[in-house]
């Protein structure tokens, strides 16, 4: 009696699963259907253009006449002759000083903000405020404080005390001035991150640290540091992603000068691609330097992995 | 230690998390007003004659308010019509994107098919790719198809749906729960069906959140606009802002006036919708 039992209910099962197999097969095309546009959407906005620009990145190809394969002169170019290229890309890690500037002062903002505080969203609201604001806005906003002689910044200087460099026409001061504009716009999305990484540590530790009676500043060091690397790790990665293909802003505040002391290598791409017409030059420059992109995230990861606790 | 001791030791306490609340406020206020001021000099020149801008000591209040700044700018230069391009461009993109993603994502999250998650990692790791490789050959791509000048390539690709859209929304999908999709099926509701009686309803504010950061991104993009729009009467706000550069040189006047109107529907956006806007920057800042 039981295997017949056991025999029914096999065929039992055999059935759904026959009806499961084409339910299976119903949800598979589906499935495949609804995920096709964004895949198809990058296949063809992405995946064959990049691959159309590695071949173009060995010709020569100024839009009007037919592409002339040119084998590796724009790399070799790029590398030994073009010295301007190389500026472009000290300009650029110059101006990734402020990365490490604009987390620290994010994190300071972001501990101020984690305690039991009036007006909290008041001072988030300020902080994020720029986060949302158009580089347009901003960044011609930023090129009126610069003003050497009627800009606030400079007026705020004389008030100390301080007579102000002409910020944006001196080839020393134009990149520091790109840099406190950069930090002054990234405060507010690196504090909401690290609040956020804040309210997450374990509060426990906290107080074992104070019963071994552990002081303010070994706490931050032993506790609060690691518990919040993912977040810096992370901050580190985008910010770094994002200051290396920065240009816009430039584009807009100084057009890249006085004497290229403002120009990035993005911008200088895009200079190349679009003013002097020189799309292979360019293609061979973006292959480059989404390479050396690429290379900074792997390093990123491998180092990350020794100090950030996750 | 004493009663006495003790009471001295809280007190002292006392004192210094007073002191520590203290400093953390100057701190604060001089770190927002670091952050506001910009701003506040931004609309208090916008509103000034131009023999006030120039003066010194600078008034932060202006003593006359004009408007002809404001009114200049929006009888001499292209900002209405700038405007309305924009809105062109970013709705019909951002509604139809923001479809596919979560069509996609729905697909991600609930459905099961062979190779789902190995696809789904693909298009994530997509994300890593430097964006600036695709700069030049797309540009190359869309003057063969004949689109330069025209608002298609800032509109087409973003309507197959962005990863990263598609990557927010499958983390709230997957929070939503199966049985229910189990139990719209035996309903016999198709998969169709399911998402848009079930997965839109359900994900409502994860769709709002994205939906309001794909009309930010569009509205803000200076990039794309630049370089696929040449004839002024195309131009976006964000370029005709831009060309006020050059234009008004040093009218700053003008200048900060034009800042201000394409700064203030994004402001009212976010205090409206401030939650939204630091979620969805946050996560997928936070998980990416």
């Amino acid at each position: 009696m039981s295997s017949e039992i056991a025999r029914n209910t096999s065929i039992e099962a055999e059935k759904v699963a026959v009806k499961k197999k084409r339910k299976i097969k119903k949800e598979y095309i589906w499935g495949y259907l609804f995920i096709a546009p964004p895949i198809l959407g990058f296949i063809l906005f992405a995946l064959i253009p990049m691959l159309f620009s590695v071949y173009i990145s060995f010709t020569q190809f100024d839009l009007y006449n037919p592409a002339q394969f040119t084998g590796l002169e724009n790399y070799h170019r790029l590398f030994f002759e073009d010295e301007l290229f190389w500026k472009t890309i000290f300009n650029t890690l110059y101006a990734a000083v402020g990365i490490p500037l604009g987390m620290a002062a994010s994190l300071l903002i972001a501990i101020g903000l984690n305690q039991k505080i009036k007006g909290i969203s008041l001072f988030r609201t300020a902080f994020f405020l720029p986060t949302v604001c158009s580089v347009v806005a901003i960044t011609l906003l930023w090129r009126w404080i610069f003003n050497s002689d009627y800009g606030l910044l400079n007026i705020f200087l004389e008030s100390v005390g301080i007579t102000g460099p002409p910020w944006l026409s001196s080839e020393t001061w134009a990149m520091p001035a790109m840099i406190i504009q950069g930090v002054w716009g990234g405060l507010g999305l690196n504090m909401i991150l690290y609040l956020a990484a804040l309210q997450s540590v374990n509060p426990a530790l906290y107080e074992a640290a104070d019963i071994d009676g552990a002081n303010a500043w070994q706490k931050f060091r032993h506790i609060t540091l690691p518990s919040i690397s993912p977040t810096t790790f992370f901050i580190l990665i985008t910010s770094t992603i994002t200051a290396l293909q920065d240009f816009q802003r430039f584009m807009i505040m100084t057009e890249g000068g006085p004497n290229y002391s403002t120009t990035t290598v993005v911008y200088y791409l895009f200079l190349n691609a679009f003013r002097y017409m020189e799309m292979g030059y360019a293609s061979a420059m973006a292959w480059v330097l989404g390479i050396i992109i690429l290379i900074i995230t792997i390093i990123n990861f491998k180092v990350g992995k020794k100090w950030v606790h996750y | 230690m004493s009663a006495n001791n003790r009471t001295a030791w809280h007190q002292s306490k006392q004192k210094l998390a007073l002191i520590k609340k203290l400093f953390s406020y100057i701190f604060l206020i001089i770190g927002a007003l670091v952050m506001c001021v910009p701003f506040f000099w931004m609309l208090s020149t916008s509103l000034k004659p131009p023999g006030a801008i120039f003066k010194l000591p600078p008034q932060f209040i202006p003593e006359e308010i004009i408007w002809e700044n404001y009114i200049r700018v929006f009888t001499e230069s292209d900002i209405i019509r700038g405007f309305v391009n924009t809105l062109i461009i970013i709705i019909p993109a951002t509604a139809v994107g923001l479809f596919a993603a979560a069509l996609a994502a729905f697909g991600f999250a609930k459905l099961n098919y062979p190779g789902r998650d190995k696809i789904f990692f693909c298009l994530i790791a997509t994300m890593m790719l430097p964006g600036i490789v695709t700069m030049v050959p797309q540009f190359i791509v869309f003057r063969d198809l004949g689109w330069l000048d025209t608002f298609k390539p800032l509109m087409i690709p973003a309507m197959f749906g962005v990863p990263i859209a598609v990557f927010f929304l499958r983390q709230f999908f997957m929070t939503i729960p199966t049985d229910l999709i189990d139990a719209a099926k035996i309903d016999g509701l198709s998969y169709f069906g399911i998402f848009l009686k079930i997965i839109v309803p359900l994900g409502r504010p994860a769709l709002v959140t994205q939906g309001i950061l794909g009309l930010l991104a569009g509205y803000n993009d200076f990039m794309g606009p630049l370089i696929y729009l040449n004839s002024p009467e195309n131009f976006t706000l964000q370029l005709v802002l831009a060309s006020f550069r050059g234009y008004y040189t040093s009218e700053w006047g003008l200048i900060m006036a034009g800042s201000v109107i394409a700064l203030v529907p994004t402001v009212i956006a976010f205090f409206f919708a401030q939650k939204q806007f630091i979620e969805g920057i946050t996560m997928t800042g936070l998980k990416g």
